[in-house]
Parts: C-alpha cells; sequence; structure tokens
C-alpha cells in the first residue's frame, strides 16, 4: 500500500491543531471569568469570590500551560507539513502569526505572573487589572488566529501573482468577509465551555456537598450566563451560515447535504451521504426549512454540491455530520440552559441531583461541539487550502514523503498522548482537592517562585510520599 | 522604503533572536543533559530550581525566531523545517516533555524518576537536533525553484552526528558554570570538576569541525583561508574566551567561568555567521533572495521593534529578582 503524504499531513495538521484547540478554547473563556470574580471580590468583598477566583486560576494555569506546549508544536506545523503554502503565504500569514506571538508574549511577560503569583503581593486592584489584561491578551491572541483561519477561507486584500501573495490591502485581509462572524462564534464557544465546565464542576461540588455556598454562587451565575450565550450562539451560527453560503456554497450544500441546486430544499435530520453516486440515502427531513433558513423563503434555491466537478467536492459526510453534531448539541444546550431557568423557582437547582448529574455531564459537550464545528469548517474547505487559489496537494512540502509523514503522525499521537494523560490526570487531582481553606493557601503562598504557570497549583500529582527517594 | 534595507534589519534581528536563544536556552538545555550524573536528587532539584523561574521565558525566543522567520524570511522557514523533518519533529518532542518534566517533576513523589528520565532525554534530544541544524546549515541544502528537493535524513550525516555531539558538550558546559553561579558546597564543587572536563570535549570537537568544515564545504575554506584575514579576529576571541574559563576556574571564581563560556558561544556562532554571510539558505540563497515582500517586513518591524525592548526588560528583571544562589531544600517540591 502506497503511503500518501498530503492524507497524513491533514491527518496530522488535523490532529495536532485539535489538541491544542482544546485547551484555548476553555482558557479563553475561563481567563474573562476569573477576571470576573475578581471584579466581583473587589466590588464586594466577599470572600466567597476570592475563594473561587483561587481555585479557578489553578486549574487555568494547567490548562494554560497545556496550551502553551502544544502551541510551540503549531508554529512549525506549516514549515514542516505545508512549506509551499507558507513560501505562498507568508507575506500575510508570517505578520499575523508573530503578531500573534508577540502579543501573547506581552501579554505573559507583563501580566501572567501577577495574575498566578501576585495574590498579597501586589495591591488588589494591581491584581484585578491583571486578571483583566491576561483575559484581553487571550482575545487579542483569538483576534490573529482566527484573521489568519478566516482569511484562507475567505482571501480577501491580496494579489496572487507569481505562485505568492501580496498584500495590497492590510485592513481588507485581516477584517476578511468571514473573519467577523469567526471570530464572534468562536469568542461565544469559548464562553460558553467555560460556563459549562465551571457549571459542572460546581455542580459535583454540590452533589457532594462541599463549599456549598461559594458553589452556588458560581452554578448560579453560570446558568445566568449560559442561557443568554446558548441562544445567542445559534443566532450567531445562523449569520456564519448565511455567510459562507454567500462564499463558500459548496461547504453549505455539504452541510446541508443537497447534492443538487433546487428549490424548496429540506432540513435533513438524518442522512447518509454517499459521495460516489451523488445522493443521500435514508434521507429524513423537514421540507423546505433548509431553504427557509438560508434564503428565507419556503421556496427559495439552494446551491447544491453539483456546482462544482466531483473532485472539488470536500467529504459530504464528515462535514454533513459534524455539523449535525454541533448543531445538535448547540440545541441541547440551550434545553439545558433552559430547564435550568425552570429549576430556579424554589431554588431547586441547587438541589435537583438529576439535573446537577445532567451538568456534570453536559460539561464535556462544548469541547465536543468546538471540534465538530472545527471539522465542519475546515473539512468543508477542501480541497481549498487557500480558498479557491491553493489546493491541499499545492500547499504539501514536495520533499515530504508518505513514511516521514506517517512517522511523525504516530509521534505526536503518542507524545500527546502521555503529555495529556498526565495533564488530564493531574487536573482531575486538582480538581479532587477543590478549595484550599484560606489560612492554608497563606501559607504556601510564602516560598513562591513565579513564571512556571503550573507553579501556581501545590497539589502532588501522586501520592505515596516515599522521603527514602530523596536522600 | 528604499532608504533602509528592510532584510539587512531582519537580518540583524533574526540573529539577535537566535543568539539569546541559545545563550539562554543552552544552559537549561545542558542542566538537563547532566541530570543522570548529578551528585544525588538534592543536587537534582537545586539544578531544576536554578533555571526554574526562568527556562519559560528563555523558550519563548524559540517561538518567536519561528514566526518571525515566517514573517521575515520564508525562504529559510520553508527549506529548513521540510529538510529537517525528522529533526524539528524530535526537537519539539524533546521540548515538550522537557516542559512538562518541568512542571510535574515537584509534584511527584512516586513517580519523580520517570519525569527526571524525560527531562533528561527531552533536553538530550533537543540539544542534538539544535547542533544537527547547525551541521546541516554548513552542509547545505539541496534546493531548486526556492524548494527543498533532498531526502528525508540528509541531515543526519557523520558531520552533523559531530556538531550536534558539540552542541550538547557545549550546552552541558553553560550547564556546568551557570550551576557554579547558582549552586554552593559540593554541588559547586561538582560543577568545578566537570567543566574542565567538558571543555576539552568542546575543544577537541572545534577542532574536529574546524578540519572537517572544508571537505563538507569549499566556499567556507575559501572565505577563512582566501584573503579575508580580520575575521580570524573571531575564533581568536573564542579562544582567549576558554583560556579564561580554564583561568577562572583555577582561581575558583564564580561569575566570570559563565561569562566566558558565553563569550565562546558568542565568537563561535558570529564567526559561522561570517563563514556564510550573506547567504542564509546555503548554498544558493541570500538572505534578500529569502526576504519576504517588503511591505510584509515593514509591517512587522513596526510591532517587533515595539515589543522586543519590552521582553528584554522583562527578561532581565526576572534574572534580578532571581539572582542569587539556590540552595538544598529550598524553593518549591
Ligand atoms: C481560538 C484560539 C486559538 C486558536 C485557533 C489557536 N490558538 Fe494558539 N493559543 C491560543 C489561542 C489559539 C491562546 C489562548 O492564546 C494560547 C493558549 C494558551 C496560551 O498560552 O495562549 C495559545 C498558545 C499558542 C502558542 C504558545 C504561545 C506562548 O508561548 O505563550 C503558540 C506558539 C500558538 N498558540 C500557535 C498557534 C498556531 C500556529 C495555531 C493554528 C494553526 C493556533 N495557535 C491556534
Ligand atoms: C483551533 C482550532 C482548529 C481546529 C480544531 C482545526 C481543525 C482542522 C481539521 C479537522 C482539519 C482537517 C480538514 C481535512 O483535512 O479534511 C484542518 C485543516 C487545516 N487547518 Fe484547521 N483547525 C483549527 C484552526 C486552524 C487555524 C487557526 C489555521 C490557520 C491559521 C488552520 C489551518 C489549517 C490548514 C492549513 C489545514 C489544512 C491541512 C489539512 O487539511 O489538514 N486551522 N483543521
Ligand atoms: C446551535 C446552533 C449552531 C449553529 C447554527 C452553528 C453554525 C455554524 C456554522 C454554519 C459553522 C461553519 C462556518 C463555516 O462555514 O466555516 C460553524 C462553525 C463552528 N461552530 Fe457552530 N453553530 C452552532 C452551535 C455551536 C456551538 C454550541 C459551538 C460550541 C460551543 C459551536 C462551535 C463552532 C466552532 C468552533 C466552529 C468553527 C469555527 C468557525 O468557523 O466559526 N457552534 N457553526
Amino acid at each position: 500500500m502506497e503511503l500518501d503524504p498530503l492524507v497524513l499531513s491533514r491527518i496530522q495538521f488535523a490532529f495536532v491543531v485539535s489538541f491544542h484547540a482544546i485547551f484555548p478554547v476553555f482558557t479563553i473563556g475561563l481567563a474573562s471569568y476569573i477576571a470576573l470574580l475578581h471584579g466581583l471580590f473587589y466590588k464586594t468583598e466577599n470572600p466567597a469570590w476570592e475563594r473561587l477566583a483561587v481555585f479557578w486560576t489553578k486549574v487555568f494555569a494547567v490548562v494554560f500551560g497545556m496550551g502553551v506546549v502544544s502551541g510551540i508544536v503549531m508554529s512549525f506545523q506549516f514549515g514542516t507539513n505545508w512549506s509551499n503554502f507558507s513560501q505562498a503565504a507568508a507575506n500575510f500569514l508570517g505578520p499575523v502569526l508573530s503578531y500573534e506571538v508577540v502579543t501573547a508574549f506581552f501579554l505573559e511577560a507583563a501580566f501572567l505572573g501577577v495574575l498566578l503569583f501576585g495574590r498579597g503581593k501586589v495591591p488588589q486592584g494591581v491584581h484585578l487589572f491583571a486578571a483583566i489584561m491576561v483575559a484581553i491578551g487571550t482575545f487579542i491572541s483569538t483576534f490573529w488566529i482566527l484573521s489568519a483561519n478566516s482569511w484562507m477561507h475567505t482571501p480577501a486584500g491580496v494579489e496572487f501573482t507569481d505562485n505568492s501573495f501580496y498584500v495590497v490591502s492590510w485592513m481588507e485581509a485581516i477584517f476578511n468577509p468571514s473573519f467577523p462572524y469567526r471570530f464572534g462564534h468562536m469568542a461565544l464557544a469559548s464562553f460558553i465551555t467555560g460556563g459549562f465546565v465551571v457549571a459542572g464542576v460546581s455542580a459535583w461540588y454540590l452533589l457532594q456537598g462541599r463549599d456549598v455556598d461559594a458553589n452556588k454562587r458560581a452554578l448560579s451565575m453560570c446558568l445566568w450566563l449560559l442561557l443568554i450565550l446558548t441562544p445567542a450562539q445559534a443566532l450567531m451560527g445562523d449569520f456564519h451560515g448565511l455567510n459562507t453560503l454567500e462564499y463558500q456554497p459548496t461547504k453549505v450544500a455539504a452541510m446541508e447535504g443537497n447534492w443538487e441546486t433546487r428549490e424548496g430544499v429540506p432540513l435533513l435530520l438524518f442522512a447518509l451521504p454517499d459521495q460516489e453516486a451523488q445522493e443521500n440515502r435514508f434521507e429524513v427531513g423537514i421540507p423546505k426549512l433548509a431553504s427557509l433558513i438560508l434564503t428565507h423563503d419556503l421556496d427559495g434555491e439552494v446551491p447544491g454540491l453539483n456546482e462544482v466537478a466531483v473532485e472539488e467536492q470536500p467529504p459530504v459526510s464528515i462535514v454533513f455530520w459534524a455539523f449535525r453534531v454541533m448543531v445538535g448539541l448547540g440545541f441541547l444546550m440551550i434545553a439545558v440552559s433552559l430547564a435550568g431557568l425552570v429549576l430556579r423557582r424554589g431554588g431547586r437547582v441547587y438541589e435537583h441531583r438529576g439535573f446537577l448529574q445532567l451538568l456534570r455531564v453536559m460539561s464535556v459537550t462544548p469541547f465536543i461541539a468546538v471540534l465538530a464545528g472545527w471539522i465542519v469548517t475546515e473539512a468543508g474547505r477542501a480541497p481549498w487550502l487557500v480558498y479557491g487559489i491553493m489546493t491541499h496537494a499545492e500547499g504539501l512540502t514536495p520533499s515530504l514523503t508518505g513514511g516521514m509523514a506517517l512517522f511523525t503522525l504516530l509521534g505526536y499521537i503518542a507524545v500527546y498522548g502521555v503529555v495529556f494523560y498526565a495533564g488530564v490526570y493531574y487536573l482531575t487531582r486538582v480538581v479532587r482537592n477543590g478549595m484550599v481553606p484560606k489560612e492554608e493557601e497563606r501559607l504556601i503562598d510564602e516560598v513562591e517562585r513565579p513564571m512556571r504557570p503550573w507553579s501556581a497549583t501545590h497539589i502532588p500529582f501522586d501520592d505515596d510520599p516515599a522521603p527514602a527517594e530523596r536522600s | 522604503m528604499d532608504m533602509f534595507d528592510l532584510s539587512l534589519i531582519w537580518a540583524l534581528i533574526i540573529g539577535f533572536g537566535i543568539m539569546m536563544y541559545v545563550l539562554m536556552d543552552g544552559f537549561d538545555l545542558g542542566l538537563g543533559i547532566l541530570f543522570p550524573f548529578a551528585p544525588d536528587e538534592d543536587a537534582r532539584d537545586v539544578m531544576m530550581n536554578s533555571v526554574a523561574p526562568v527556562w519559560d521565558g528563555n523558550e519563548t525566543w524559540l517561538v518567536l525566531g519561528g514566526a518571525g522567520l515566517l514573517g521575515a524570511f520564508p525562504l529559510v522557514y520553508s527549506v529548513f523545517l521540510p529538510a529537517l523533518y525528522i529533526g524539528v519533529f524530535l526537537m519539539l518532542a524533546g521540548l515538550v516533555f522537557r516542559g512538562v518534566a518541568f512542571e510535574l517533576r515537584f509534584k511527584s513523589r512516586k513517580n519523580r524518576h520517570w519525569w527526571n528520565r524525560a527531562f533528561c532525554w527531552g533536553s538530550s534530544v533537543a540539544a542534538f537536533a539544535q547542533g544537527a541544524v547547525v551541521g546541516t546549515y554548513i552542509q547545505g541544502f539541496e534546493t531548486e525553484n526556492f524548494a527543498y528537493v533532498g531526502g528525508a535524513f540528509d541531515w543526519l550525516t557523520p558531520f552533523t552526528v559531530l556538531t550536534g555531539i558539540g552542541m550538547m558538550i557545549g550546552y552541558a558546559l553553560l550547564g556546568t558554570t551557570w550551576l557554579i553561579l547558582k549552586s554552593e558546597g559540593y554541588i559547586q564543587e561538582w560543577a568545578y570538576r566537570l567543566t574542565p572536563k567538558l571543555l576539552v570535549g568542546v575543544v577537541m570537537i572545534f577542532f574536529a569541525i574546524s578540519l572537517w568544515t572544508p571537505f563538507v564545504n569549499p566556499v567556507v575554506w575559501q572565505r577563512w583561508f582566501g584573503n579575508i584575514e580580520i575575521i580570524w579576529i573571531l575564533p581568536g576571541l573564542a579562544t582567549a574566551c576558554m583560556a579564561l574559563l580554564v583561568m577562572s576556574i583555577r582561581q575558583r571564581r564564580e561569575l566570570l567561568p559563565f561569562l566566558s563560556t558565553l563569550g565562546i558561544f558568542l565568537f563561535t556562532y558570529l564567526g559561522l555567521v561570517v563563514s556564510k554571510w550573506p547567504v542564509i539558505v546555503p548554498p544558493n540563497y541570500t538572505i534578500w533572495d529569502a526576504a519576504s515582500a517588503p511591505e510584509s517586513q515593514l509591517f512587522l518591524l513596526i510591532g517587533v521593534l515595539f515589543v522586543i525592548p519590552i521582553i528584554l526588560t522583562y527578561t532581565a528583571w526576572t534574572y534580578w529578582v532571581f539572582r542569587g544562589k539556590v540552595k538544598v531544600g529550598e524553593g518549591y517540591h
């Protein structure tokens, strides 16, 4: 069997970037939440807020650390596997990705240390300020990387000559047509992720009857937040889809499983797209609904996959199903948030064990939705790397062989497997440990050394202190 | 825009960034390489604690270097990385393990020896891979039409193995002299004893590389033994630094050994740069061939010029805050 470097590189890229993406999507939301907690503490002086802030900062430190190590890998991926693409797009991507680094640097250099280690050492106002700056910093980072990514979907502000892109307008290139929607959708996704994780962990503590006062507050806050954000996300997703319909109609056709351009297209709830036969099996749908959503007219015309040659079609079933996973989870999230609202009457949200258990489980759903969303976006772009201009095959590193790509793919899976296992294992310990009473915290603070994200937590990685080993 | 040569400015910035990376991450990688040879577990604690507050900052220079190259000299990025494909992977894997080991070693008790190993192997592999990059750079790349066309293992030759090992020993030397500065008692004594041995290793490899290079790359030979005599001042200064190192070890000085080792690295690095200048993707492409469009270089320059002073100030400040000796049992576990 011939190993195809193109397929392997795509799998590898998808793997490393998905692995990386899990962490930022959580830290972005969490950073804002921590800043909010610090703000509340600053205003009300209620120690419950502080305890929550301290606890979540620990979690933040671990997840952030994982984001950094996997991010370092990302910054070399373009060169190793997509060197032709890097060479061609460098005039735009180079500065934009560097600006991300430079802003991440700036953030890390100035404020992260203060947030993680400054408690009790700097005035409370300064600490709050640092928390806000870290939150803003994560958004600056998101801004640049999503600008780069959106530009690959809807390239603008550039001229393509001699196999290279030349920037003619930085404004148009950075604020390319799909960028505002992608940024908005991703920002909401991060908040929702943060919200469901915090809600899930608080629910778990409540089930155990630990720290009831602080966790009730946290849970209530999250549920209000989610009540607003989850419908907002559906709306934002709708806008995003309309934008995609304008610029990447083939992708929308794949999401809808619509093979032919026609009027009055149904919204499919289930189907098994068959790319070879260019049709669906076992279709179950709601008549005319897709036309209504996409064109705001029951008999509107919706473009189909037949608009482009078969080789230019994305892998339809992947896009089709990933889209359904995301949207399905999106509606589930809305339902759970509404249930929370209903249960608020008489304060049952804090006691209803079934609901609390449900929240625990819900805390993984945003991660699945986010990855599914990225798969829709990225697989739906295939075979284009830069939409309409450069394909995956053209962007691939010419000297790359299948064997090399397979070696590194397996390598990354192994490395990340170990790291992820250690990280998640450690994180569960941090969460199990819960919130440390105030006195103990202070003591620990005395022997502190800043800089390394994880030193913000003190929970041992494993038990069984074996003092003999240390002599 | 023709008033300044943006590519030249960028070459200086990137050159500076790489040098900062080598000098700063060098000593903490070196400590990782020396980890298994440390006298005991307390010494390992001290070694790790001595770099704990700074290593994260040290490594960010690498990320800036990578992204900066893509922005300013995309050709370097798109030739070096494919050519060193496997090596880059090994380096990244090494750095990931090392980064995680830093965090988790202190938090483990039962599993500590595993994190010790991860730290040592991660550091060693990363250092070796970086040395091999230097060797490959001396060797040159097989390119056609602005793309790498060589094989997967062109970077792994006896010559690059030598430069890889050289880099490991060199980093280890940076590590011991750093440790002399940061430790005391029996740990410092151990570092004092190890330093001359490592220096002998460095000198031997230094000579071997110098003798071998002309066979690998005649252009470099021409540059050194053609008619440009002034550049001989660089190896001269490197040798002077070696002498200074020997002397300062004899006198049991604390800061001077580290500074003279930095000097050895600095002058060797400059020597390497002048051997190739202005070629950046040897043998065919100069910094001007490798450059991105001027408007892109300019756009990025604005941000970088603004941020580098901040990073430098902050770096200096952290080193200042954490100055002084690291004692056994101090710091955190
Ligand atoms: C939506 C957000 C997002 C997305 C899509 C990406 N990143 Fe990221 N990245 C972040 C959001 C982020 C962050 C929130 O800013 C991180 C997480 C932890 C951190 O240190 O910053 C980060 C860290 C991070 C780092 C470490 C920076 C440091 O040393 O602090 C690098 C080098 C990258 N990323 C590079 C990439 C590349 C090359 C990507 C895509 C191909 C990418 N990231 C996708
Ligand atoms: C952080 C969230 C992201 C996730 C989860 C993600 C996921 C994916 C997936 C699943 C693919 C594979 C599609 C396929 O081959 O069918 C892919 C491809 C790709 N993505 Fe993304 N992506 C993310 C962000 C980005 C960003 C920010 C960029 C660029 C700046 C980017 C650039 C690419 C490139 C170059 C490919 C082509 C290689 C390939 O097809 O695998 N991605 N991504
Ligand atoms: C409930 C209704 C939702 C709708 C209608 C919707 C719609 C969409 C659409 C159309 C895309 C593809 C954009 C493109 O063409 O490139 C997309 C992408 C994405 N979605 Fe959703 N979405 C919904 C819910 C969610 C939820 C709940 C999350 C996560 C918490 C999420 C996370 C993402 C992400 C991360 C992407 C990829 C990045 C991007 O292109 O914005 N979505 N969504």
